[in-house]
């Protein structure tokens, strides 16, 4: 008998985009140019990060109408973002048939206290996270895939390098405890006790892990991969540069060969101008959008 | 024996790998094409199509995977692997590898809500049924008269083998059942 919508059945789309690169997209030309320099999935949008953050207002689900364009317009897999804790949004995606919803800090918080029940539904959800326990919090909902909040839009990598070693580092801490010792950790973590059992066992998520939020480069990208990352997202990164397919060409090459510096060398020459970048200390504190929903 | 290569530009090459090392036997991951010199039998992993069509064309992969088959060396595809592999896509013919004379439709079932869990038969490797996860499946919609068809599931051929290729629109590295990587170890080792 079928078992449709099941976590394996969810968690295994995330399988499939591991080494790959998820663009985000505004429109069908854009979606199609992702699709062409080699991305895994795109993230379609109505505005990429750096022109939220730029413009300022409320951040929301985006137009059906337009999702629905780059639906149609490529054949790899669509993502669409939902504000946290908006399961009305999430509803309206699955019922479009999206290929995975991105539950993201990058629009405006709907909840301030929950994040949406992600067992409910049969669409696949991934989720931000700045630590371990934040990413335990998240699978414990449902989600069947995490990225590093980073911060988006910037084009600044260094938050994106601090969630994924917290998150490292908080795996290899359990997986040195002795057992007794866990029951405590989950409290401190804030996190379930069973998953925290098994990461400790396991040495790993369980479920798959990418990178988010600032990268802009070949090389911003391979760094994330050998810190840990699975895979990477690259949103205002490629299309407020100056030349987007062939940086989106370059950095799928660089996710591929993350620990080739020849080829890494290679990708990276002549790409044109990258995004501005943003230095985080210049962000207000209340601009920072990593600290929604935690 | 040397090890079995697993092609790791884009996909689940890591689940494959393990797989095999719980079997018993050595794996690596395969990123350029000199590297297929050091591997017995290569698995083209599940993952997206048309990122690892452009990522195999870009470093010379086609020639070099042709020239490994041709020396004897068993061939396994899965789901995207399957699809790469095949002679046709979605009715037309694919001038890219054409190791299998298939006719396969990508994203066949449908969006991802689409995706599923399920038991099918597979004579080949005696009872239990195997537990097939499909996801974003591709369907072989035309088998060739080379195509040894080894299990089906909604009336078309999920599992197949054409001499040293096998393919799976499924993913056997997702689940515990080892049964299927061992049987291409046996492909390699030319027991069958």
């Amino acid at each position: 008998m079928e078992k449709f919508g099941t976590f394996p059945v969810k968690s295994g789309l995330a399988e499939m985009l591991k080494g790959g690169v998820i663009m985000d997209v505004t429109c069908p030309e854009h979606a199609r140019i992702a699709e062409d320099a080699g991305a895994v999935a795109v993230m379609a949008l109505e505005r990429v990060p750096a022109d939220i953050r730029a413009q300022g207002g409320v951040a929301r689900m985006t137009d059906p109408e337009i999702i629905e364009k780059i639906m149609d317009a490529v054949t790899i897999p669509v993502m669409a973002k939902v504000r946290i804790g908006h399961f009305v949004e999430a509803q309206i995606l699955e019922s479009l048939g999206i290929d995975f919803v991105d539950e993201s800090e990058v629009l405006t918080p709907a909840d301030e206290k929950f994040h949406i029940y992600k067992w409910n539904f049969k669409v696949p959800f991934v989720c931000g996270a700045t630590d371990l326990g934040e990413a335990l919090r998240r699978i414990g909902e449902g989600a069947a895939m995490i990225r590093t909040k980073g911060e988006a839009g910037t084009g600044n990598v260094v938050e994106a390098v601090r969630h994924m070693r917290a998150i490292c580092d908080g795996i290899s801490r359990l997986s040195s405890l002795p057992e007794e010792e866990l029951m405590t950790e989950s409290k401190n973590l804030g996190a379930p006790y069973e998953l925290v059992r098994r990461v400790a066992a396991e040495k790993k998520l369980p479920v798959v892990n990418f990178s988010a939020g600032g990268i802009a480069t070949p090389a911003d990208a391979a760094l994330m991969m050998q810190l840990g990352a699975e895979g990477v997202f690259v949103g205002s990164g490629i299309f407020k540069s100056e030349n987007p397919a062939k940086r989106a060409h370059a950095i799928v090459q660089a996710v591929t060969h993350y620990r080739n510096p020849e080829i890494l060398a290679k990708v990276s020459k002549a790409l044109g101008e990258a995004m501005a970048g943003l230095e985080i200390s210049e962000i207000e504190k209340g601009g920072l959008l990593q600290f929604r929903g935690n | 024996m040397k090890a079995v290569g697993v092609l790791a530009l884009q996909g689940a090459f890591r689940e494959h790998v393990l797989m095999f090392r719980r079997c018993g036997a050595a794996a690596t991951e395969v990123r350029l094409p000199g590297e297929l010199e050091e591997v017995s039998g290569l698995v083209i992993p599940g993952g997206e199509s048309t990122t690892m069509t452009k990522l195999m064309v870009e470093y010379g992969f086609p020639d070099r995977i042709r020239a490994f088959l041709n020396a004897g060396n068993p061939i396994f595809g899965t789901c995207a692997g399957a699809i790469v592999l095949s002679g046709h896509l979605g009715g037309k013919k694919q001038d890219f590898l054409n190791l299998i004379d298939l006719d396969i439709e990508r994203n066949a079932y449908g969006r991802q809500v689409e995706s599923r869990e399920t038991e099918i038969a597979i004579n080949a490797l005696g009872s239990p049924a195997f537990h097939a996860v499909f996801i974003r499946a591709p369907i072989i919609r035309t088998v060739g008269r080379e195509v040894e068809p080894l299990a089906d599931y909604e009336d078309t051929v999920v599992f197949a083998r054409q001499g040293k290729v096998l393919v799976a629109t499924f993913h056997p590295e997702l689940t515990d059942d080892p049964r299927i990587h061992r049987y291409f170890l046996r492909m390699i080792e030319g027991a069958i």
